[in-house]
């Protein structure tokens, strides 16, 4: 508040009577820090207030030394950072920030993935599923595993369901599909949850027939689309067609005939495609995508081999990630409108006060209880990256049989509470009193498969030096470049 | 501006009383003793059956009758002649004065519920005065029926109206009862809210449109507490609010904006955002310049010419976060344009008034305007727009 206003009518009580005692101080509320560059920290509590101040003003805060009337004591005042005599609501106002933040919690398993097949008609460079041929039998999931994977999900309490089918390529499994959406919407009719459909389709078998039982049934396709023809079919080559060709065609055809937000796509990142940010932008602008998913490589299938063709450190991914941000960004400057999906689902968590339901976002990690998966045998899974795994030979995630466990036997079961446990990021060595913890999240079967422990250590973690790069870059834009800042806080 | 209280030119020894206006001779006779008839010009004859007996005094030596016995002819000022079918006044003969209390015409209808209060907010306009609040109530609870059905939406205001406790739960269930179409707005500053037992025994009225509006004048304690002289406050209003949306309850926040808040009102937009995220509203409003505002004047008035930018930032902040908003109290000379569609023509008939200036404004039936009060101070940026300045209608208010 400035000083040296004009005073208020003599029969009122002056506003230095209402603030706090200065010789009774302040008392410093939870949060973590972490440095951001060399003269600044980034501050944050567990309801997810973030403050960024300079070196000093910590330092002062710490040790009691922070002017209460400064700018930053306001601030940290009014973002309960500390607390003084004036107010003791800022208990229950955290508790119930932090209560709004933890709202997934309560909605609990929302995303079922079915894997209808493992076939597949592509050849994935990187393909992390461990796909089967496009004709092999003994890899598509059976009507009656199908059916207890319907009953089970709706066993969840959430309100809103989403089905999501996997591969393989699902569409060579379509009338699976046709028959699990038709039980869906049977069962729905009674119990009226928000159910939606997704297919992770290459969509090279997208048909009049799918696109009509679609539009019917109002649902939605996620694709590949690694980037610009020649980088596209190097990564998802097929040897019966044009790998690139069937997914563009694909693509344009969803968006004429089903509506255009009714696909999204995401690009895998391969060694290759590490020299193409700018370019695989450009195609997704040139496919009328608006929004684009930047994925690393996941350690699984063909991925985990050590393929030094594939692979790259992380620190080359953020390079990568942050020209392509950039690039983005400086599209939107120039009037075209298109957001990068990883980065808003981290504002979203930085600026709103709510959370999210993406699985690797989430303390503890949404394994089991944001996402579950029906594996084309009929196994049971605590994730996508769950059966992965299990298709190289380690069962570790796996959670039961449709055929023989319920759904008690399961989400009871000693293997996800204690996986559940592991992923507290509040409680884990290095996430405990990490600054930038609240926005981030956990990924246990990443951390198994790459460090043998699903806790993992993170000094040495990529999952780690991953979020934590495109963290502090998003806070870095958000502080300092105001017209960048612009465009991020639309994306929320 | 419109009277709302005048004198009556007649005088008699009888208890107040309230009555709905008709100027229909032969209303039904059961509903004639809650209504007061409206004499017109030459009127020959006096209807039996009505609560009161009204007309303007100018009208009177046309009539070719007297009053019946033992009825008084109540002779109404010309400021009121206004009055319509539907209107509800209370006339107190003693006194030899009346008050409208409702006007089926207006959209701007409130129910004063009494005039105490345990806040005294620096820029109040209407300041709190110690009242006889048992007298009011039965009245109101006389009132309430009387109100069209039809009303689209009324207001409960004070003083503060919780300080009644269960006399207003009382007013809540009579509109429940007998305006269960018109949405009621409650305005509180919450602070007696921060009883939970007493938010629940609200909740349990299951009033079908009701929000209660709390006001939040800063993001800090000690801040809010001075600007509304009370210590504690803060805490308990918004410990209020927690718990009116705990119990279901629609809630709006209502901020008025001068130079004491002004510098943090991003700060404060970001408060709303994290910690308040369920308020159905948020209403920034403009300062009104009578009661203690008027006598504050110096210390809090701000040019809104000064703060638009920090106001359309707010605005914009708000709808990011899929807050609703509305600005209140600000003429759209005020405002960028992409903020017009968020303007209300917030100001009550009665106190509504344009400047000289705003004659040939191509947008002034759009535009709040002035209080009354206005006429004192107001921003030196006001300036008529020009048809030709303006794109189509549609894209300016988003319509």
């Amino acid at each position: 508040m400035p000083n040296g206003l004009p005073a208020l009518h003599k029969t009122f009580t002056p506003r230095n009577s209402f603030q706090a005692d200065s010789a009774e101080g302040y008392s410093l509320l939870p949060f973590q820090f972490i440095p951001l560059d060399g003269r600044r920290y980034v501050l944050t509590n567990l309801a997810g207030e973030i403050l960024v101040v300079p070196h000093e003003v910590l330092h002062q805060l710490v040790s009691k030394r922070l002017p209460m009337d400064s700018r930053y004591y306001f601030s940290l005042k009014s973002q309960h950072f500390l607390a003084d005599a004036d107010s003791s609501i800022c208990l229950e106002l955290l508790a119930a920030k932090y209560r709004t933040k933890q709202m997934p919690l309560s909605e609990f398993t929302s995303l079922h993935i079915f894997v209808p097949t493992l076939r597949c008609n592509n050849r994935c460079v990187y393909c992390q599923a461990s796909r089967q041929g496009p004709t092999k039998p003994g890899y598509d999931m059976k009507w009656e595993d199908a059916e207890k994977a319907i009953n089970f999900m709706f066993r969840s309490p959430a309100r809103s369901l989403k089905v999501e089918f996997q591969g393989g390529e699902p569409l060579l499994a379509f009338p699976l599909i046709k028959q699990v959406v038709g039980k869906v919407e049977e069962i729905n009719k009674t119990q009226t949850r928000n159910v939606e459909f997704v297919i992770c389709s290459n969509l090279s078998l997208v048909s009049d027939e799918v696109l009509d039982f679609c539009g019917n049934h109002n649902i939605y396709f996620s694709t590949s689309l690694d980037g610009p023809r020649a980088l596209h079919n190097a990564n998802r080559p097929s040897s019966d067609f044009d790998s690139y060709e069937r997914a563009i065609r694909g693509i344009a055809r969803v968006q004429d005939i089903l509506g255009s937000d009714k696909v999204s796509a995401l690009a895998t990142t391969t060694r290759t495609s590490l020299a193409y940010p700018d370019e695989i932008v450009d195609e997704y602008i040139r496919q009328r995508l608006n929004a684009i998913f930047l994925r690393p490589l996941n350690p699984y299938g063909l991925a985990a081999r050590g393929n030094k063709e594939l692979e790259y450190e992380v620190e080359e991914w953020l390079a990568f990630y942050v020209q392509a941000l950039n690039y983005i960004l400086e599209l939107n400057y120039q009037g075209v409108p298109f957001r990068e999906q990883y980065a808003a689902l981290i504002l979203r968590k930085m600026l709103t006060p709510y959370g999210t339901g993406f699985v690797d976002l989430r303390s503890p990690a949404g394994v089991g209880i944001a996402v579950i998966l029906f594996n084309h045998d009929g196994g049971i899974y605590a994730s996508d990256e769950s059966r992965m795994l299990a298709e190289m030979g380690d069962e570790r995630f796996r959670l039961g049989s449709l055929s023989v466990d319920s759904y008690e036997d399961v989400m009871l079961s000693d293997s996800l509470i204690s996986l559940l446990r592991e992923t507290m990021a509040e409680g884990v060595p290095c996430c405990l009193d990490c600054g930038i913890q609240p926005f981030c999240g956990s990924d246990p079967v990443r951390h198994y498969r790459t460090q043998g422990d699903p806790i993992g250590n993170k000094p040495t973690s990529e999952f780690c030096a991953r979020n934590m790069g495109i963290i502090k870059h998003l806070i870095q834009l958000l502080e300092d470049d105001a017209r960048a800042s612009k465009v991020l806080r639309s994306w929320i | 501006m419109l009277k709302l209280r005048d004198k009556i030119g007649t005088q008699w020894d009888a208890e107040r009383f309230v009555a709905r206006i008709t100027a229909n001779p032969s209303r039904p006779l059961p509903i004639r003793e809650h209504e007061a008839l409206l004499l017109k010009a030459g009127s020959a004859t006096y209807p039996s059956g009505f609560r009161a007996y009204l007309a303007f005094s100018a009208d009177i030596p046309s009539f070719g009758c007297h009053p019946p016995d033992g009825q008084v002819l109540v002779q109404l000022p010309p400021a009121l002649s206004y009055l319509a079918d539907g209107d509800v006044v209370a006339v107190d003969p003693r006194r030899a004065d009346i008050a409208v209390l409702y006007r089926k015409r207006s959209l701007f209808n409130s129910i004063l519920v009494t005039e105490r209060c345990n806040n005294n907010c620096v820029m109040c306009s209407q300041p709190p005065r110690k009242s006889e609040d048992q007298f009011r109530v039965k009245e109101l609870l006389e009132v309430i029926p009387l109100i069209d059905v039809n009303t689209k939406s009324l207001v409960i205001t004070g003083g503060e109206p919780t300080l009644l406790v269960d006399d207003l739960l009382k007013i809540v269930l009579a509109c429940r009862n007998f305006l269960s179409s018109t949405a009621l707005l409650v305005l509180s500053n919450g602070r007696f809210f921060s009883y939970l037992s007493y938010c629940r025994a609200l909740a349990e009225i299951k009033h079908p449109d009701l929000m209660i509006a709390v006001p939040l004048y800063s993001d800090l304690a000690n801040q809010h507490n001075f600007i509304v002289q009370a210590d504690g406050a803060f805490d308990q209003t918004v410990r209020g609010i927690m718990n009116l949306a705990r119990c279901g309850h629609k809630v709006e926040i209502r901020t008025v904006i001068h130079k004491l808040n002004v510098e943090r009102l991003a700060a404060f937009t970001q408060f709303i955002v994290r910690n308040l995220p369920f308020v159905h509203h948020v209403a920034l409003m403009g300062l009104e310049i009578v009661g203690h505002a008027r006598a504050n004047l110096e210390a809090l008035w701000i040019d809104p010419g000064e703060y638009r930018d920090a106001l359309g930032q707010a605005v914009s902040e708000l709808r990011l976060h899929r807050i609703p908003v509305s600005i209140y109290n600000h003429p759209l000379c005020m405002l960028d344009r992409e903020f017009w569609p968020y303007a209300r023509q917030s100001i009550s008939d009665w106190k509504n008034v344009f400047l000289d200036a705003c004659a040939g404004c191509a947008v002034r039936d759009r535009c709040c305007g002035f209080f009354s009060s206005s006429m004192v101070l107001h921003s030196t940026h006001v300036s008529p727009m020009a048809s030709s300045e303006l794109p189509p209608r549609a894209s300016c208010f988003g319509d």
